[in-house]
């Protein structure tokens, strides 16, 4: 049975109210600060660093983002551990917020579909996690640019802008996650705890339970199966995926995410940046992996909310 | 009925075997107030619900304005304004920028918005409060911001669950006035209650729920008809004169006469004898005090169907 009118009407409403609420409310401040200071400090440790040693590397301003000083990680390490606290942040109460304040059936006796609502949140969650990126995006260049005194070249640039790209679907993920648990759980304390809790588990056990699981499933006497199995299974969690990613843009000399093998070695100069693009193909699955874990995982919350009754 | 707005046929809502609603059948007409009653869990939410387009049908079919809710929800939603059971707004926005935002819902613009929006409060009596954080507001201005909602919305037919649910007497009196004027406008209205004497002073007609289907159908008068085995009662009372109550006995339509208390009669009759009544009294020499008919209360109706059901959780 098909259904009348469009289902994007109201969306641009949704993401209006939900992005003017996003901007104005206490969470997402605090979690900001919480993001730039940290992400800062983090910084401004590489620079110390940087500074001290000399400028040959042709990739001087990537190091910006890579290096770390004791007793901070590196930029890019608190990307990876800050952004998924902030996306669900923003998506842990999406849906179940609506119905424990009992707005959602007066929302949804408006004239629009219930795919309105939950993309216009969507999309609008993204947006807030987007701009507050670019903005960090843009300090850190600056800062670099202001403490190092050398500018960044053509190719630096992009990698770091594909680094920007790269850590946005890495919050969507994250993102949609939450707003899938949400829709799920009717009591947003215990959304906000699934999701930390898998959010733990993906970062922090999972690439330690990986081999373990490998070593358990595969004949021990076959060590590339192993490893490859290993690295498979640890690839699950969008935390790898975003490490890989990190890894082969950020660092030009990276040639392969994976065990290498004697024909990639052939004619190739050990040590020798890969150019822009042959990076980007390094990383190229893992960035698919991640929009199409946004997009499962958004599918996922989209059939629940269209299955769920409306009424408290 | 040839004006019928709404139009429910057999609609039935199933989870797994049980059914919450069973094949319900009504019809409302346009400008008319009709009161869903029955104990929670009873089906009322739930037949709202299908109507509107947010439940799915699994039988039966329902029509407003000859649009199909699930098929044309949008179309349907666009027509009928909802004031949900313990309705909730954004406690962080203003009650006018609550409005607003289901008024760009329904994609009015910013002019005409403003127009309704501040009309519309002045109608329910909020307009000193439009700019305040719904987080302060009572319960009672809630429910009013949820009518001035459907007002701003322009609605044809008004759903209302339980809307004085929870109110203290004179806001309900207040909500019920509203209700009233809404459909002087010609807003046609579902109202849904437990609260049987409130229903009764509004509805033109009402649908007794019980276990998920309609136990009972029409005006009051004819529940009354239906449950309490009909006739009319009249109390006399007077004082003086001879052998009334023989003389009321003797009266054509008159089944029996009861003498409750010295000087008071009740009177079981098939129509209104109150004319007669009076003028038998007058004719023993007896003076007349009072005179009154009984009419059927809902209350009394509900519970007399209820007790003959044993229905376990009745309320």
């Amino acid at each position: 049975m098909r259904r009348k009118g469009s289902p994007w009407q109201g969306l641009g409403v949704v993401i209006l109210k939900e992005l003017s609420d996003h901007f104005g409310s206490m969470r997402v401040r605090v979690l900001e600060w919480l993001v730039v200071l940290t992400a800062l400090a983090a910084v401004y440790g590489a620079i110390q660093d940087i500074r001290a040693v000399t400028a040959e590397d042709p990739f001087l301003f990537l190091h910006l983002f890579t290096t770390a000083r004791e007793p901070l990680p590196s930029f890019v390490s608190f990307l990876g551990f800050l952004v998924p606290l902030m996306a669900i942040g923003l998506g842990f109460d999406a849906i179940n917020g609506e119905h424990n304040r009992r707005t959602l059936s007066r929302i949804l006796s408006q004239p629009i579909y219930r795919d309105a609502l939950l993309f216009g949140k969507f999309i609008a969650a993204l947006t807030t996690l987007a701009v507050s990126l670019i903005a960090l995006w843009l300090l850190v260049i600056g800062l670099g640019l202001i403490m190092l005194g050398v500018p960044p070249g053509g190719e630096e640039m992009a990698r770091a802008f594909l680094l920007l790209v790269v850590t946005i679907a890495y919050a969507g993920v994250w993102l949609a996650l939450a707003m899938l648990f949400s829709t799920v759980f009717r009591s947003a304390a215990t959304a906000a705890l699934v999701t930390l809790g898998l959010w733990l588990f993906l970062t922090v056990i999972w690439p330690a339970l990986a081999p373990a699981i490998a070593e358990a499933v595969v004949p021990s006497d076959d060590q590339a199966t192993l490893v490859i199995t290993a690295q498979m299974l640890a690839r699950l969690s969008p935390s790898t995926l975003f490490g890989e990613c990190v890894m082969a843009i950020l660092h030009p000399t990276t040639r392969t995410l994976g065990p290498v093998y004697l024909d990639q070695l052939q004619g190739a100069v050990m040590g020798s940046p890969l150019p822009f693009w042959d990076s980007v193909m390094v990383a190229w699955p893992q960035i698919v992996g991640l929009v199409a874990a946004t997009i499962l995982l958004f599918v996922g919350g989209y059939v629940v909310f269209q299955r769920q009754e409306v009424r408290a | 009925m040839s004006n019928a707005v709404i139009e429910a046929n057999g609609l039935s809502k199933r989870y797994g075997t049980a059914y919450a609603v069973h094949d319900v059948t009504f019809t409302v007409g346009a400008g008319e107030i009709f009161g869903l009653l029955g104990p929670n869990g009873a089906g009322k939410t739930t037949t709202i619900l299908m109507l509107l387009g947010l439940s799915d049908i699994s039988a039966g079919r329902a029509r407003v304005f000859g649009h199909d809710p699930m098929r044309e929800p949008l179309a349907v939603k666009r027509l009928i304004g909802y004031l949900p059971d313990t309705v909730g707004f954004y406690d962080n926005l203003s009650a006018a920028d609550n409005l607003h935002y289901t008024a760009r819902l329904m994609g009015f613009h910013l002019l005409d918005r403003r127009k309704r929006i501040a009309a519309a409060l002045e109608r329910v009596g909020l307009a000193g409060v439009a700019d305040r954080r719904v987080g302060t507001f009572s319960r009672g201005m809630r429910q009013r911001l949820g009518l001035a909602e459907i007002l701003v919305k322009d609605a044809r037919i008004a759903i209302l669950d339980e809307p004085t649910n929870g109110l203290d007497p004179q806001a309900s009196v207040d909500l019920l006035a509203l209700i009233r004027s809404l459909k002087a406008q010609g807003v046609t209205i579902i109202l849904s209650s437990h609260l049987l004497d409130r229903v009764q002073s509004v509805c033109d007609r009402v649908a007794l729920f019980n276990a998920g289907e309609i136990a009972l159908m029409g005006t009051v008068d004819e529940l009354g008809r239906q449950v309490l085995g009909g006739g009319y009662a009249v109390e006399v009372e007077a004082d003086g004169g001879e052998g009334i109550a023989t003389r009321l006995a003797a009266l054509p339509g008159v089944r029996n006469v009861a003498e409750p208390a010295p000087g008071r009669w009740r009177m079981t009759c098939d129509r209104d004898l109150r004319g007669e009544a009076a003028a038998e009294v007058v004719a023993a020499g007896g003076r007349l005090h009072q005179l009154s008919l009984d009419r059927p209360s809902l209350e009394t109706i509900y519970t007399r169907y209820f007790q003959t059901r044993e229905v376990p959780h009745a309320a």
